[in-house]
């Protein structure tokens, strides 16, 4: 997969070296990390290189991170601007495309979860924003994920109102129904889907939401219509259409299966023909 | 001042009811009319922001995240608790009521933890009507699983991902509001102070974290629901960028802090491994309903352990300690946190510990596994099933049940908790302390409102698990968006506030200065390194177990960290960028001020009770011995710079007992 797969955009590089020295920890590995620096969302962006001396397999990625930018900024210099939070692969924050992988070469994973184990002394490893047309760069390696929310917006809940509900166990629902919408449900919405395609659609994080909810009896009733108003916003929004290539489902940190976009589509079709289901 | 609880008279159990029915209703026409600031996106303000929007106020909602979808909620992990009784094990919401407030350590008020357990069951109903996939039982109703601190199955669950799926929910109908045009979204925008018009709140100071840009935004209230304070610890289980500086900034316009020393040390984390570290994880306390929690009982064994030349595993049934289930033989491996937590620390201290730092014990699922596995194999009629399948069945439910978790134990160790019992230890998690609020959870400040963990209202001195989802959510969805109509009916003739008024400048023109100070130190260390020197600091005299001493150095010396933040930090970049590391230094410069308050109420409080211990104050088994005649009360602080300033609020028990709690 290419690293600067997106929406077509060139993004050229120019590079440039700082010798970075770590000094802590016992086994140290020896990294050079060419790392993507782009001060605003106008500004041409460049790779810079920095080599670390010092960085323990037990360290998180983004800890190796925390280190190169302590380092910096005893330097006096302008840290890597990168994004983060919960950093147990939760909250969907943390979005860097490492190596030309989103999240990384380890399978349902995401960056902040991601340990220094697996890599080895002498590695170089090239750190990258989302690629995305509709993903624009913020600073360096932060990018704006605002159309994630818009799609949302756009028909990606049940429309009751606090205080309007029956019991909660009013209407049984089968537990592997129940198991499937979870599966698709933990959608963190990080983006790397996007990342991923080489289209740049987020049809699987569309799907995702769509799919959870149709399945539940309580989000069946307006389903095609969610479907019909998020995939009209998705498009909106300046992402690609989706071909069946799949790579998101192969990135995607929640493992989320493309089986949902299957789904996606039936809703699709019978918001468009108005069919009664 | 003597604050006022305004708690409702009348009947524990239908005071609620009764006040709702008799509360001041604000008109639909002047509903559209009054402008409300929601403050955080998590459970308690994205949950109160959609609810105020569907009642028809105008609302802005406001999150230094990207997405409302990011707030720390999200991470919660175990469950949720209902008083539904759907397991007909004798529950109700007078035993939830009753097990919160002696979870608590009798250090919270009645009335809010009745209403509290009263509406826990509406949550469940709202959160199904919005598809929050909770886990089902083959019958495809909804499953339960037990919580340490109580004895019936009230929780429930999604998976490992209970906080993520209510925030979704949330989240959810929240953008259903915002595409509605009922609220107005501010991501990426940080709420720096609150803005105070003759003595109510009218608005908030945010900065622009995109842009750097400071902005004034004014409404008729003003409602906090921006979490705890836990990463005034440095390392914690809460996300990154948690932080105080909301609350702070209230406190430092009059707003008074309860109890910031009621902090709560969750007992099944991930140990440290390294100096480098920048954050803690938990690993559920639903685990602790099937893992048994154990050291070994020789130091000797320990010391092998520690230097690699031992495993847990080879350990002989003799030669473990199963200390919860020794000690508190009614509770086991289910006593409540800050129990649990003690007893792991006292362990440890006495040279059992597991890791090589000396700091872990384990919690084992070998029996688990062996018990699963045996009636999985007796259901499908594998009578004699060999040890390898039953550990294959009984791994597999393990696995369906906890599975996540595992795999998150396994991404952050290398180990494999399958096979090799998990090492854990007490990690700060929680914060019960919080903005001091009245019955309507309105702060001291009027206009001034605050929701979940950042008030302090319900869990005294120790939360119980999976109670801060429902508190959350109890005053996100169903408290607030009446209560708040309590001031709002007062107001229905106010005008539009002015956002170019002059309390408004004033305080825009105090952020750019307090900012403009930070940018001009220029000094030589890191704001992280200052967070981190704040942690220690924290954590050793404010942590599992305190002093007088203790504490009186450790406010000494935080003072002195704070003058040197103010001499050598440095932070880079510019003010009017986008610029983390500004970000980071003005929520430390709030820590460093909360560090010390926390310090004095620690060292003001002389009694043990929940997660507070005072070295001082124990029985002669080690338990906490806590002081009903004289500490029975609420410590709000009044902030000031040279002596914080407390304000007493008397606890009244007219329907529990005060007993010394006992989960022996
Ligand atoms: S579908 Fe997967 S990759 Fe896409 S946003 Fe959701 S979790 Fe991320
Ligand atoms: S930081 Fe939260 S998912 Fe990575």
């Amino acid at each position: 997969m290419g690293a600067a797969a997106g929406a077509g955009k060139v993004f050229e590089s120019q590079e440039r070296s700082t010798k970075i020295i770590v000094t802590m920890g016992s086994e140290n590995m020896k990294l050079t990390l060419k790392i993507w620096r782009q001060n605003n969302t106008n500004a041409k962006g460049r790779f810079e290189t920095y080599t670390l001396d010092t960085v323990n397999e037990h360290m998180s990625f983004l800890e190796m991170l925390d280190v190169l930018n302590e380092q910096i900024i005893s330097s006096k210099g302008e840290p890597v601007a990168f994004e983060h939070d919960c950093r147990e692969g939760i909250c969907g924050t943390c979005s860097l495309m490492i190596n030309g992988y989103p999240h990384g070469p380890q399978q349902g994973t995401t960056t902040c979860q991601l340990h220094m184990r697996h890599f080895k002394s002498g590695d170089t490893i090239t750190i990258e924003p989302w690629r995305s047309a509709a993903f624009p760069v913020v600073k360096d390696l932060v990018v704006n994920r605002d159309a994630f929310d818009r799609i949302i917006q756009a028909g990606g809940y049940v429309s009751v109102n606090t205080g309007q509900a029956q019991d909660g166990n009013a209407i049984a629902v089968e537990k592997e129904i129940a198991n499937t919408a979870m599966d698709a449900a933990t959608c963190i919405g990080c983006g790397a889907c996007v990342a991923a395609c080489p289209n740049a659609s987020a049809m699987l994080f569309t799907a995702a939401k769509v799919s959870h909810l149709a399945l539940l009896p309580q989000g069946e009733v307006e389903s095609p219509q969610r479907a019909q108003r998020m995939i009209e916003q998705h498009d909106a929004e300046g992402f690609g259409r989706c071909t069946n290539i799949t790579a998101c489902e192969a990135e995607c940190p929640k493992e989320i299966s493309v089986e949902h976009i299957a789904r996606l589509n039936r809703e699709y079709l019978a918001a468009s023909i108005g069919a009664v289901r | 001042m003597a604050l006022q609880s305004n708690v409702p008279a009348g009947e524990l159990s239908e005071k609620w009811t009764q006040y709702r029915s008799s509360m001041p209703l604000v008109a639909p026409n002047n509903k559209r009319q009054l402008e409300v600031i929601v403050v955080g996106t998590g459970l308690a303000g994205g949950a109160a922001a959609a609810t105020l929007g569907e009642l028809g106020y105008k609302v802005k909602v406001f999150t230094f995240h990207d997405s409302p979808r990011r707030a720390h909620s999200i991470a919660a992990q175990g469950g949720i608790n209902a008083a539904k009784n759907y397991q007909n094990d004798g529950d109700s919401v007078y035993r939830l009521f009753y097990d919160t407030i002696k979870g608590g350590d009798y250090r919270s008020r009645e009335a809010n933890v009745h209403r509290l357990a009263e509406v826990s069951t509406n949550i469940i109903d709202q959160a199904v009507a919005q598809g929050v996939p909770f886990a089902r039982e083959y019958g495809g109703l909804l499953a339960n699983r037990s919580f340490g601190g109580v004895q019936v199955s009230r929780t429930f669950y999604a998976r490992g991902q209970t906080g993520q799926q209510l925030l979704l929910g949330a989240y959810q109908s929240l953008s259903r509001q915002i595409s509605l045009g009922n609220v107005q979204l501010f991501n990426r925008h940080e709420m720096v102070d609150v803005v105070i018009q003759d003595g109510k709140a009218r608005g908030i100071i945010a900065r622009n974290l995109l842009t750097g840009k400071i902005e004034r935004h004014a409404a008729h209230a003003v409602v906090l629901g921006t979490g705890g304070y836990g990463n005034v610890f440095y390392l914690s289980t809460n996300a990154m960028n948690c932080n105080v500086s909301a609350a702070w900034n209230a406190v430092k316009r009059g707003a008074y802090m309860a109890n910031p020393c009621f902090t709560q040390i969750h007992p099944t984390c991930i140990p440290v491994s390294g100096e480098y570290q920048s954050k803690l994880t938990l690993m559920s306390e639903s685990l602790r309903n099937d893992g048994r929690v154990w050291a070994p009982k020789s130091k000797e064994d320990a010391r092998l352990i520690r230097e690699g030349k031992k495993t847990g595993r080879e350990l002989r049934e003799e030669e473990r300690d199963y200390f919860l289930e020794r000690r508190y033989p009614a509770f086991g491996n289910l006593v409540p946190r800050d129990v649990a937590s003690r007893a792991a620390k006292v362990v440890c201290d006495e040279g059992h510990g597991v890791s090589p730092t000396g700091l872990a014990v384990y919690l084992d699922f070998a029996d688990a596994i062996q018990r699963y596995g045996k009636s999985r194999a007796s259901t499908l009629n594998e009578h004699n099933a060999s040890e390898a399948r039953i550990r294959e069945l009984g791994t597999a439910v393990v696995a369906e049940k906890y599975g996540n978790l595992f795999e998150m134990y396994e991404k952050i160790t290398g180990e494999n908790p399958y096979v090799m019992p998990m090492k854990i230890y007490p990690a700060v998690h929680y914060t019960m302390g919080g903005l001091w609020v009245d019955y309507n959870l309105q702060t001291n400040i009027p206009g001034l409102f605050a929701t979940g963990e950042a008030n302090f209202s319900d869990h005294g001195a120790n939360r119980l698990g999976a109670s801060a989802l429902m508190q959350g959510l109890a005053d996100g969805y169903f408290v607030l968006p009446y209560t708040i109509g309590t001031f709002l009916a007062n107001e229905i003739r106010t005008p539009k506030i002015d956002p170019n008024g002059s309390a408004f400048l004033e305080a825009e023109a105090q952020v750019n200065e307090r900012i403009s100070r930070l940018m001009s130190i220029q000094g030589n260390q890191s704001v992280e390194s200052f967070h981190r020197r704040l942690g220690h600091y924290v954590w050793d005299y404010c942590g599992m177990s305190r002093s007088a001493e203790g504490l009186a150095k450790g406010r000494q010396l935080i003072r002195e960290l704070r003058d040197e933040f103010y001499r050598d930090v440095f932070v880079p970049g510019r003010a009017d960028e986008y610029n983390p590391e500004l970000e980071k230094a003005m929520r430390v410069a709030d820590f460093l001020e909360l560090g010390e308050l926390m310090m004095v109420d620690a060292n003001n409080r002389e009694e043990s009770c929940g997660g507070h211990f005072r070295e001082e104050y124990q029985t002669e088994d080690g338990e906490a011995l806590r002081r009903d005649d004289e500490f029975a009360y609420v410590a709000a602080w009044e902030w000031n710079d040279t002596e914080p300033i407390l304000h007493k609020e008397e606890l009244v028990f007219e329907n529990v007992e005060l007993k010394t709690r006992s989960y022996k």
